[in-house]
């Protein structure tokens, strides 16, 4: 690195130090690329204590060890991480007075996904009235879950506000040594939610990153922790529906759930970042580390996503069943079109007595897009009558797309029961004319098909996510039957 | 209401149609019978518009419009129905969607707002008193795991809900034993209401004792070659087909 950029970092870094950065900060962005000075000065943003720059620093020092793996089915061209700005600190949006200023393509989608029309103009950056601002409802939230004891927070305040907590259960699911882009967002996280549910305590309501404040700008690099304690249940839901676009292309999140004794854990995902064009140029690359542990007995950890936006999605949501007795889901509808890449599927480890885990997970792909689940089941020794219900099901709209299967078991434990069904089916022309038949257009058939397909999934979504999630599959594959 | 002049269509080159021509009235049952190979299930596709046959020739007019100009959502929405000789499976959709979906459609190509959905569910309760449907039909997949009967009942139940203009029946009664048969001609007959109009197609006459047409025509090599009355069928059942292909044969 260049001298003058160095000082630049010298001086932020001193800044803090003596003035914390409460005040105006003239530079909004780290220099490009990544270095133990880049790591340093995000942590210095976030004004965070000396132990929380030295996990990051560890995990920057083992990322520079390891290798991006390679061992996935596609290819992606290498990502040179001293092309990319590790830090950015949120930009003022530019505010519009109506939605008329809004380009009326993106309306037309937010119009088939029903969302409404304050909540476009939040979406679009149009000034909302005062009651309808997300703020404001958040913050009526916070009082509610104040009440039950519940911690729902940016984690870059856990770090101040809850340290004990951070400390305990960072990095104690995902560990920053894990994976290659684990490791990277060890060291330059952005930021993302913290959740504490106390023991006994069933949290009033559904938990949306959209209800936390600031929850728009977490960056590329997410980190999400939840914790739920004996016997408490939280249900969490991370994304939206409508489309979302990001300058940057590399997005690396890192989520970690640990459920103690009879506590459960419903994280349901809907992830619909832009894929790029029809030839998936600029389109974003999701790849995520997810990992639950059940740590206690009866617990229960249940993984719901669907995933239809991406040029590439690469993650495994997996369950560490721990506890005795404990149980671990996994339901996925991952949506291919055009270019697109999916390389998803889940980890059940048993390690528990009596442990139970059941994967779902519905695969369509449409274009010449490659729709792949990978999954591992794996039985440990100790780990007496466990039982895994595996279900993989694969659609085909058209014949230039690819659907793959990779199933991994290993089973150490004679008393283990494990069951594995998987199919593949091709949207039939029979079906689509029987459709139209009846007066309902192609893309209309094709969304009922589709979701007909994925109900068994879709039926564990909240409600109101079921019904945008429906619509967002239906346009996801607008255009993939000619 | 419907009429066919000198219709001509072909599947991957091979002409199958070689010039129908028929005119059906409201209110009106026609049944269209013929040998294997004779042209009927084409002639119900083509009418129903499905691309995998090529119109060469001729005319349709639909109730004053261009049928063959339509898409196939269009003419269903104008008001032809055709029940399947082989209703696909749709698995994880209920019945209840499929035709609410449908029904929608339908309105919104006719410039209506979408039904309530508690209107609809009432709607369709009606009609599946009507025609003494299982009340289970409602929450199965659509077609899945149905037999061959209850696949074939459940065509007329959509043609109830739908309340189609004409009626197209592709080979109906084919594999339905004689107490599904009745059952499902139970079905066609309450819908005959002086309006709607019948094009029923088959092979066998024991369909048209139960739904006893106006008029029956005869399709062979692509030509319609004999048009009667119902007692046309009655013949047909007892000499075969022989006869009239020797006949056909005769005038060439």
């Amino acid at each position: 690195m260049s001298e003058p950029e160095e000082d630049i970092i010298d001086q932020v870094v001193s800044q803090e130090y003596k003035y914390g950065f409460t005040t105006d900060i003239e530079m909004e962005m780290a220099p490009m690329g990544l270095n133990e000075d880049t790591v340093r000065f995000i942590s210095a943003k976030k004004n965070e204590p000396e132990w929380m720059l030295e996990w990051r620093l560890k995990a920057y020092r083992s990322w520079l060890k390891m290798e991006e793996p390679d061992w996935q089915n596609f290819n992606y061209p290498k990502i040179n991480y001293q092309d990319i700005i590790f830090y950015a600190a949120p930009k003022q949006k530019i505010q519009l007075d109506s939605l008329d200023q809004v380009d009326p393509e993106l309306l037309k989608t937010f119009e088939k996904l029903g969302i409404s029309l304050q909540e476009q103009k939040r979406l679009t950056g149009v000034a909302v009235d005062a009651v309808f601002d997300s703020v404001s409802i958040a913050t009526t939230f916070k009082e509610q879950l104040k009440e039950k004891g519940v911690i729902f927070c940016a984690i870059s305040e856990a770090v101040h506000e809850h340290p004990e907590l951070v400390k305990k259960y960072l990095g104690s699911v995902v560990p920053t040594t894990d994976n290659y882009f684990a490791a990277l967002n060890s060291a330059v996280f952005s930021d993302g939610s913290f959740v504490y549910i106390p023991k006994g305590v069933r949290c009033p309501m559904e938990l949306s990153t959209y209800f936390r404040i600031n929850a728009e700008n977490t960056g590329q690099f997410e980190r999400t922790l939840i914790i739920a304690d004996d016997a408490s249940y939280v249900s969490y839901l991370e994304g939206c529906t409508a489309p979302m676009r990001d300058e940057n292309q590399l997005h690396a999140a890192v989520v970690e759930l640990v459920a103690h004794e009879k506590a459960e854990i419903k994280y349901s995902t809907v992830q619909n970042w832009y894929p790029g064009d029809k030839e998936g140029k600029g389109g974003i690359y999701n790849f995520v580390t997810k990992r639950g542990s059940c740590e206690g007995a009866e617990s229960k950890i249940s993984w719901t996503q669907v995933e239809t936006g991406s040029a590439i999605t690469w993650k495994y949501p997996s369950c560490i069943l721990k506890g005795d007795r404990s149980t671990g889901e996994f339901f996925s509808v991952a949506v291919t079109n055009n270019a697109q890449i999916a390389d998803t599927g889940t980890k059940m480890i048993h390690i528990g007595k009596n442990t139970k885990s059941r994967i779902v997970s519905k695969g369509i792909s449409a274009g010449k897009s490659h729709n792949s689940y990978r999954g591992l089941v794996k039985i440990n020794k100790k780990a007496e009558n466990s039982r895994n219900y595996t279900q993989c099901d694969s659609m085909l709209i058209g014949d230039k797309c690819g659907a793959h299967t990779f199933p991994y078991i290993e089973v150490n434990n004679n008393t283990a029961t494990l069951e594995h069904e998987a199919s593949t089916s091709k949207i039939g022309e029979d079906q689509i004319f029987y459709c139209n038949q009846r007066g309902i257009g192609t893309e209309e058939a094709i969304g009922l098909i589709v979701n007909g397909f994925c109900k068994e999934v879709l039926n564990q979504l909240p409600m109101e996510f079921a019904v945008e999630a429906q619509k967002l599959l239906a346009v996801s594959l607008e255009g993939s039957v000619g | 209401m419907l009429t066919i002049n000198d219709l001509k269509a072909s599947i991957e080159g091979k002409s199958i149609l070689n010039g129908i021509n028929l005119s059906i009235k409201p209110g009106e049952v026609h049944a269209i019978m013929g040998p294997n190979g004779a042209g009927k299930s084409t002639l119900s596709s083509v009418l129903a518009g499905r691309a995998d046959y090529e119109v060469t020739g001729g005319k349709v007019d639909f109730m004053g419009k261009d049928l063959l100009e339509l898409s196939p959502e269009d003419r269903a929405r104008e008001g032809l129905f055709l029940a399947f000789q082989y209703p696909v499976e749709i698995p994880g959709v209920s019945s209840t969607n499929f035709l609410k979906t449908a029904i929608n459609e339908k309105r919104k190509y006719h410039g209506l707002e979408p039904m309530e959905a508690t209107d609809f569910l009432k709607f369709m309760r009606s009609k599946m008193e009507e025609m003494e449907m299982d009340k289970s039909l409602t929450s199965r997949s659509l077609n899945e795991g149905f037999s061959g009967g209850e696949k074939k009942r459940n065509e007329v139940f959509q043609m109830a809900m739908l309340e189609p203009k004409l009626c197209i029946m592709d080979e109906t009664d084919s594999g339905l034993d004689i107490d599904a048969l009745r059952l499902v001609s139970a079905g066609v007959n309450k819908l005959r209401d002086g309006e709607r109009s019948f094009l029923v197609i088959t092979h066998y006459q024991r369909l048209l004792d139960y739904i006893v047409p106006d008029f029956v025509h005869v399709l062979y090599k692509g030509r319609i070659v004999k048009s009667g009355d119902a007692s046309l069928a009655k013949e047909l059942e007892v000499k075969g087909y022989d006869w009239i292909k020797q006949e056909v044969e005769a005038a060439v």
